[in-house]
């Protein structure tokens, strides 16, 4: 029994979140709202240069053959500065789901992939709508009981505006003509797994949404004057922030286990992960909820960069599945006859 | 990463379990807020000790195994699986005990440990007094040393255990010019000595489950005092510390009343999906429940591997104290109007000990230092708040 990452892992943390703080600032993510794509090609090119698109890409295909456990403290450092590149999608959806699906496909992709040379998106159909769907290379889309492979000119994309200005997301119809690449039982199955980890990227990146938000509260109300004093030595400004920092506290490990359960292809990784998701995004809406509240007025404003934050976490709380989707699933589990629930249940 | 059993974990899981299938008591004792309860769960700490499971963490040479926090937490799920006694002698076990192995001197060790091991002296604490509650800084009981002993004057209350108790710890005023934390003393204080009167409180169950303690000239020998004189608040957070963490709230019990919250609903769906709200509180229940016991591995992990535990720990209190609320207010919403009986009441069909939990559920958020307190510490020491 280990539950704790490797000082391989926290270094890599400790360094990839020193060059997300130092290059995806807040100026960056609003200037890039004002670009036809809202893509950075250069910064995803710094990206591909640090390894990280290519992270759980195999090393003989180019990439540094790590897990979705290594990559997941990366993905919490993707969301503390609200990064709007496809890098989470990439290393935990994409990237396994190529990895699955194998053979041409795979060894085709992926070294492209892990050079920073191709995006490939994933669109399930339970997602509604296809984030990034604009900039990808290659599509792999779920219809019905398939799942296809389509190049942008097979695609025909309708644009849908999010209220986070980050994210861009499109319907998607694909050409009769799309190739096939997994069908029946065995695409559910693909589907299933990318799901799981698409909404474990939200449930890390979520983590790091709620941080970021606490941390940008501490300092504003550590500062901000009223009465004749800062207004976070008012106990009902603390206590705001303390319920986050409760909730938060108690979403992390849940993260990291589903993170293992995923990597090890535990039997519970579906439930291990729902769990995750629901307690992350439920952590990060009631940041968001709190730190608005003890910004007044700046926290309603387009200005203060709160918001960047705050419609993230809005908007991953109903992706890759919404509550009422992972409460079924946990549900159909631990409502079951003869579930093993309790007391030495949890790794059992 | 590895989230898995060692074989060593796994064969003392074992152990555990087979001990306490053929020791453990088939009916559950009397409530130890009874004077025949408090005896037969005495008798059961000492059946513990016997089998050297009494306190599995401490060393060896105490009766203990030397356990580290993983089989720590693998022996209380096997214990709270077996639906075992709840310990008389937690004061002492889980709070003074680790406060005397890191602060006691050699002969406080040998005098004290192995009668608290067998729950042949069971412990209550002596801390808040009437006008020092939340604010304990303001304690004004008075410890006067006289030659080699302490003359103690004043009152403490709150005192969980006391009635039926044979000692108390507590914290003191010895310099009489101290303000605030400062010139506190830890004292142990046998509860027969001359001069002490102990007035039962009855609890929202009407049972004697604290006490005041009133103390008029007591002599306590000088050999009583835990730590230096005027060092009592440093000793008391460590004290409190231990409290508020994994020893005295491990996640088994929180699991296995959310277990037993999941059978209760299944039990009663038809009536409980009435409200709707209901099923999604048992849900939420299972999963805080859940996260609870991830963090608490992740925590014990990180500290077998040398890591401590730091300001985010003040977050555990909080936690567990509200689960445990929402949890029985979600079984009294289950059992509706047959919530407010009595277990014996003779129309009180399947309501189990949920009332008894409901009313005790009542205190977590107020004992150990309220949560409006805990929130403060979370805001200003792990957040970095400001004070004012």
């Amino acid at each position: 029994m280990d539950f704790t990452f490797s000082e391989d892992q926290l270094l890599f943390q400790d360094s990839v979140r020193d060059f997300l703080v130092n290059e995806v600032t807040p100026e960056r993510i609003r200037a890039s709202w004002e670009t036809a794509s809202g893509r950075d090609a250069a910064l995803w090119a710094q990206l591909a240069e640090l390894g990280l698109t290519g992270l759980t890409v195999p090393e003989e295909l180019g990439g540094l053959g790590m897990s979705e456990l290594d990559f997941i403290l990366l993905a919490q450092e993707c969301g503390y500065v609200a990064l709007a590149e496809p890098l989470v999608h990439t290393a935990l959806v994409a990237v396994p789901l190529l990895r699955e699906l194998g053979g041409e496909l795979a060894a085709q992709w992926l070294p492209r992939i892990a050079a920073g040379e191709a995006k490939v998106i994933v669109g399930l159909e339970h997602n509604l709508l296809v984030e990034d769907a604009h900039v990808a290379d290659l599509l792999l889309l779920q219809r019905g009981e398939r799942i296809l492979a389509a190049t942008p000119d097979q695609v025909a994309l309708r644009h849908n505006e999010s209220v986070d200005p980050s994210r861009r997301l499109f319907a998607v119809d694909v050409a009769a003509d799309a190739a096939e690449v997994a069908s029946g039982e065995r695409a559910a199955e693909l589907a299933t797994r990318a799901l799981d980890r698409g909404a474990l990227g939200c449930a890390a990146q979520a983590l790091g949404l709620a941080q970021r938000m606490v941390d940008m509260s501490v300092q504003y109300t550590s500062e901000r004057q009223q009465f004749g004093q800062a207004i976070g030595a008012f106990q009902a400004v603390k206590h705001h922030m303390a319920n986050i920092a409760v909730r938060l506290e108690y979403a992390r490990a849940p993260v990291h286990r589903a993170a293992y359960s995923v990597a090890c292809a535990e039997a519970v990784a579906s439930q291990a992960v729902s769990h995750a998701k629901l307690v992350a995004c439920e952590a990060a809406n009631l940041a968001a909820k709190n730190c608005i509240q003890v910004h007044g007025a700046m926290g309603y404003t387009w200005e203060v960069d709160l918001h960047i934050f705050m419609k993230k976490a809005w908007a991953l709380a109903n992706s890759w599945g919404d509550a009422g989707f992972h409460k079924t699933r946990v549900g159909e589990h631990i409502f079951a006859e003869g579930a093993a629930l309790g007391a030495g249940a949890t790794f059992a | 990463m590895e989230l898995t059993y060692t074989d060593k974990q796994k064969a003392f899981r074992e152990e555990v379990r087979s001990w306490l299938a053929d020791n453990v008591p088939a009916e559950p004792l009397q409530t130890f807020d009874t004077e025949a309860g408090f005896q037969a769960h005495r008798e059961w700490e000492a059946r513990l000790n016997a089998g050297r499971w009494g306190m599995v963490t401490w060393p060896e040479e105490l009766g203990g195994r030397g356990c580290d926090l993983i089989e720590w937490l693998i022996f209380e799920e096997e214990y709270y699986k077996a639906g075992a006694p709840l310990r008389v002698n937690q004061n002492g076990i889980f709070l003074l005990g680790p406060t005397l192995m890191e602060y006691g001197t050699e002969e406080q060790k040998a005098r004290i440990l192995p009668k608290m091991a067998t729950g042949e002296e069971v412990w209550s604490q002596g801390w808040s007094e009437p006008n020092a509650g939340s604010d304990m800084a303001a304690i004004r009981s008075t410890a006067r040393l006289e030659g080699d002993k302490y003359i103690i004057n004043g009152q403490k209350t709150w005192s969980t255990r006391a009635v039926w108790a044979d000692w108390c710890f507590g914290m003191f005023r010895t310099d009489p010019e101290s303000e605030r934390h400062r010139g506190l003393t830890f004292i142990l204080v046998p509860l027969d000595t001359p001069g002490i009167t102990v007035r039962p409180i009855p609890q929202l169950d009407g049972l004697p489950g604290f006490a005041e303690i009133f103390f008029d000239n007591v002599e306590v020998a000088v050999e009583n005092r835990l730590g230096d004189e005027g060092a009592g608040w440093a000793v008391a957070m460590a004290t409190a510390g231990f409290e508020r963490g994994l020893m005295l709230r491990s996640p088994a019990r929180f699991q296995e009343t959310a277990r037993r919250l999941v059978e209760l609903y299944r039990a009663n769906q038809s009536s409980a999906d009435q409200d709707p709200a209901v099923r999604d509180a048992v849900l939420r229940a299972y999963l805080d429940a859940e996260s609870y016991c991830l963090s608490t591995y992740q925590t014990a992990c990180r500290l077998n591997k040398g890591g401590k535990i730091g300001a985010e720990s003040s977050t555990n209190k909080i936690f567990w104290s509200e689960l445990d609320q929402n949890m029985h207010a979600t079984a009294m919403s289950i059992l509706g109007a047959r919530a407010e009986l009595l277990p014996h009441a003779p129309d009180a069909s399947g309501v189990g000990n949920w009332l008894d939990g409901w009313l005790f559920a009542q205190s977590g958020p107020i004992y150990a230092g309220t949560n409006e307190v805990q929130r403060n510490i979370i805001a200003e020491r792990m957040l970095g708040m400001p004070r004012r």
